[in-house]
């Protein structure tokens, strides 16, 4: 491969805290200076100042391979990704069948690998097909490569099996993630509880319903020394139980999605279906309360939390429509979004998508350093797009924020020095 | 009935009273004011909708509403289709858009639909031609059971604005609760809501109703009591634990009439469960009960609302 030259790029790696407009050498697909100076025969590509950060790692997405290939394949999810400068993914095990069996695992690694584009990283299941009753072989799945353990979007409800799992799971260092919603409170509950779905004859999801599973997964990672990490938080109750558990030095960690920082229930009025996800949108105070979340460090990650539907999952009345929204291609400019609106320094933002969950996981990637992979995403700050549904890359077109203006553009990713979109 | 000044239904749909202002709701109880004067002198225009179809597409059980928009149409002239989906093969909703697709191309005029989902005449409506009417979707709304409700209190009382209207028993589940608590809050009413915590939705207040648990406080004084059918399998679902505690309780009889203001009004939607939300007492006395009366209103409202629409149908027939 021919090395590349990056130059005049403002170069962000939240890891090392460096944050100067400078040159990156790629040789081999790794980075192999930030000096600046020339390589023989290297191809030299001009930023024009725009932001060379790690590339993407993003900890929670839905593909719909195996067995929902008509949502979501890897190769359409990757193209996706690459669009939103995701070079590390982390993939949900409730598909059909689930990511129980070492083999299943090896099977999502390898079809990532096969796209050039997009390392995968899948959670396994956390219990036998997800269905919340025995553990799954925890040893053999992170064998495989599976990164922690997981129902996905579905919550472990029994407290004796998530006990069982925060338990087991420390044998292999590995972390449980909860989807923190209570499963009998919630219910068949479509939006949050409170006077919209009120008015609009929505069954509803107390919003208690989160905070209570989250101080329960707490009191069992007490219990039992276990790392629980809560997905997409969406409560202030919540993040202020999470908060406080971090500062009592429990093993508690957190991210979140966009939808939960840039958006309010209102999204729904009108019942519509592309803004209905799990767990629902919110009150605008839960929204602020996630954005003081991100500011004063409570969340660990930003997430996409991408979710794959077709026509036919959201084209129903409201309490019928399948929950999620695609999240890949906005991941980057809708997080930019708190930068603009003066809430994140860019550094912290592009932290809370690259080195901090790379820490998270352990993993070599969201860093820019001499000898790292050379996973870069290159972004225009400033430039302007609109989220438009059918002119999103990939085939989920299901994004709550469709029509929404976004200031932040990726014009270029790289994965171990080729590049695989701009 | 000659022209409007203004559009009555500006959406060119009858999907929910919220979001109506108090003039379209004064024009459309007006309207039907004249035809309920009509139908009882027994002269209705009867080509007004002639050559227009009207297609009553009923997802959920239903027998005096499908009649009444039945009637309502006839009584106009129009080409009338009776559509009942059972419910057991349609609950994928798939079907809802197919349906709708299908009646698309028959170019029918107005779709009637009642439907176990709230919204799902809202998704109609973005999918077809014809005007759509919604004739109770899920807990959300049911507009013109709220227009005939409105109508027969302004008949007996004289008016809306300042009269005192308790709604009671099942509030969280009822379309019909909703809908008339946007209309009579628009239109100047006094609104409480009486029922056990558990039947009383999320936040109820902020729909601009007062809240109250005791039925002979939020009985008390009131010009309108409007009661509630209690669905049997809201008691499995343990949001009341018995009938019998239920009509203890929350269950009109003659005693908690008493605390009402001696001329006050009792109203049901129906059909009712009678010594569980009502006493026979109460819903038979001619002097209090205008059950009848909901009945009949409900007719004329209807033949007001297919009037209105189809004055503005996107395709001419």
């Amino acid at each position: 491969m021919t090395p590349l030259l990056i130059t005049n790029a403002r170069i962000l790696d939240p890891a090392s805290g460096l944050d100067a407009v400078g040159s990156l050498l790629v040789e081999d697909g790794r980075i192999a200076s930030l000096t600046g100076a020339p390589s023989e025969g290297a191809e030299t590509l001009d930023a024009g100042g725009a932001v060379l950060c790690p590339g993407l790692v993003d900890l929670r997405a839905t593909v719909g391979e195996p067995g929902a290939e008509h949502r979501e394949t890897i190769a359409s999810a990757a193209e996706a990704a690459a669009s939103g400068g995701i070079t590390t993914l982390c993939t949900l095990p409730d598909t059909e069948p689930a990511l129980d069996d070492p083999a299943l695992v090896e099977f999502v690694i390898r079809r990532g690998e096969a796209t050039g584009s997009l390392t995968i990283l899948p959670w396994g299941a956390a219990t036998k097909s997800c269905a919340g009753k025995e553990l799954s072989e925890f040893g053999l799945l992170r064998e495989a490569g599976a990164v922690g353990f997981t129902d996905g979007s579905r919550a472990i409800g029994p407290a004796r099996t998530m006990r069982l799992a925060l338990s087991y799971a420390r044998a292999f260092g590995a972390m449980v993630v909860q989807h923190p919603e209570e499963p009998s409170l919630a219910g068949t509950g479509a939006a949050t509880e409170g006077e919209l779905a009120t008015r609009l004859g929505l069954p509803g999801i107390p919003a208690a319903a989160e905070a209570i599973q989250v101080a329960r997964d707490i009191a069992l990672a007490q219990l039992t020394g276990g790392h629980v990490h809560f997905a997409h938080v969406s409560t202030g109750a919540a993040l202020d139980l999470i908060r406080e558990a971090k500062a009592e030095g429990l093993r508690v960690t957190c991210d979140t999605a966009p939808p939960y920082f840039d958006l309010n229930e209102t999204a729904i009025g009108g019942f519509r279906t592309y803004a209905k996800l799990s767990p629902p949108l919110r009150r605008e105070e839960d929204r602020l309360a996630v954005v003081a979340a991100l500011k004063d460090g409570t969340v660990d990650a930003i997430a996409s939390d991408h979710t794959p539907r077709d026509a036919d999952d959201k084209r129903l009345p409201f309490a019928q429509a399948a929950p999620g929204g695609a999240g890949l291609a906005t991941l980057l400019g809708v997080t930019l979004a708190r930068v603009h609106a003066g809430d994140l320094a860019l550094p912290e933002a592009i932290a809370l998508l690259t080195s901090r969950p790379a820490a998270l996981l352990g993993i070599e990637a969201g860093r820019i350093a001499p000898g790292a992979p050379a996973d870069l995403c290159l972004f225009h700050p400033t430039r302007a797009w609109q989220v438009r549904d059918g002119k999103l890359p990939g085939k989920a077109q299901n994004s709550p924020f469709d029509g929404r203006a976004l200031e932040g553009c990726v014009i270029g990713t790289w994965k171990r020095g080729r590049r695989v979109f701009g | 009935m000659s022209g409007f000044s203004f559009p009555i239904l500006p959406t060119g749909h009858l999907l929910a009273i919220e979001g109506l202002e108090p003039p379209h709701i004064s024009a459309l109880l007006d309207l039907a004011e004249s035809y309920a004067l009509l139908n009882r002198q027994g002269k209705t225009q009867r080509d007004l909708l002639k050559g227009r179809t009207l297609i009553n597409l009923f997802f959920e059980d239903s027998t005096r509403t499908r009649t009444s928009f039945e009637l309502a149409g006839k009584r106009l002239g129009a080409d009338i289709v009776n559509m009942s989906v059972s419910t057991s093969s349609v609950n994928k909703g798939e079907t809802l858009l197919d349906t709708a697709a299908t009646l698309n191309a028959m170019n029918t005029d107005l779709l009637v639909v009642r439907h176990g989902q709230s919204g799902a005449p809202a998704l109609l409506a973005q999918k077809v031609d014809a005007a759509v009417i919604n004739a109770g979707d899920g807990t959300h709304e049911h507009p013109t059971q709220a227009l005939l409700d409105a109508l027969t209190i302004r008949r007996r009382k004289g008016r809306l604005e300042e009269l005192v209207v308790s709604i009671c028993g099942d509030v969280l589940h009822s379309r019909v609760a909703r809908s008339n608590i946007h209309l009579l809050s628009a239109m100047g009413a006094r609104l409480r809501v009486v029922g056990p915590p558990t039947l009383i939705p999320s936040e109820c207040a902020r729909l601009g109703v007062e809240v109250f648990h005791d039925m002979r406080a939020g009985l008390e004084g009131t010009d309108v009591v409007m009661m509630l059918r209690l669905q049997k399998e809201r008691m499995t679902g343990g949001l009341v634990p018995s009938s019998r505690e239920y009509f203890r309780f929350f269950g009109l009889d003659a005693a908690k009439l008493a605390v009402a203001k001696p001329d006050a009004i009792v109203m049901h939607p129906g059909p009712m469960n009678r010594g569980i939300e009502i006493d026979s007492a109460v819903a038979d006395d001619p002097a209090r009960s205008v059950i009848g009366e909901q009945v009949e209103m409900g007719v004329a409202v209807r033949m007001a609302v297919l009037d209105v629409l189809s004055r503005r149908l996107r395709r001419n027939a």
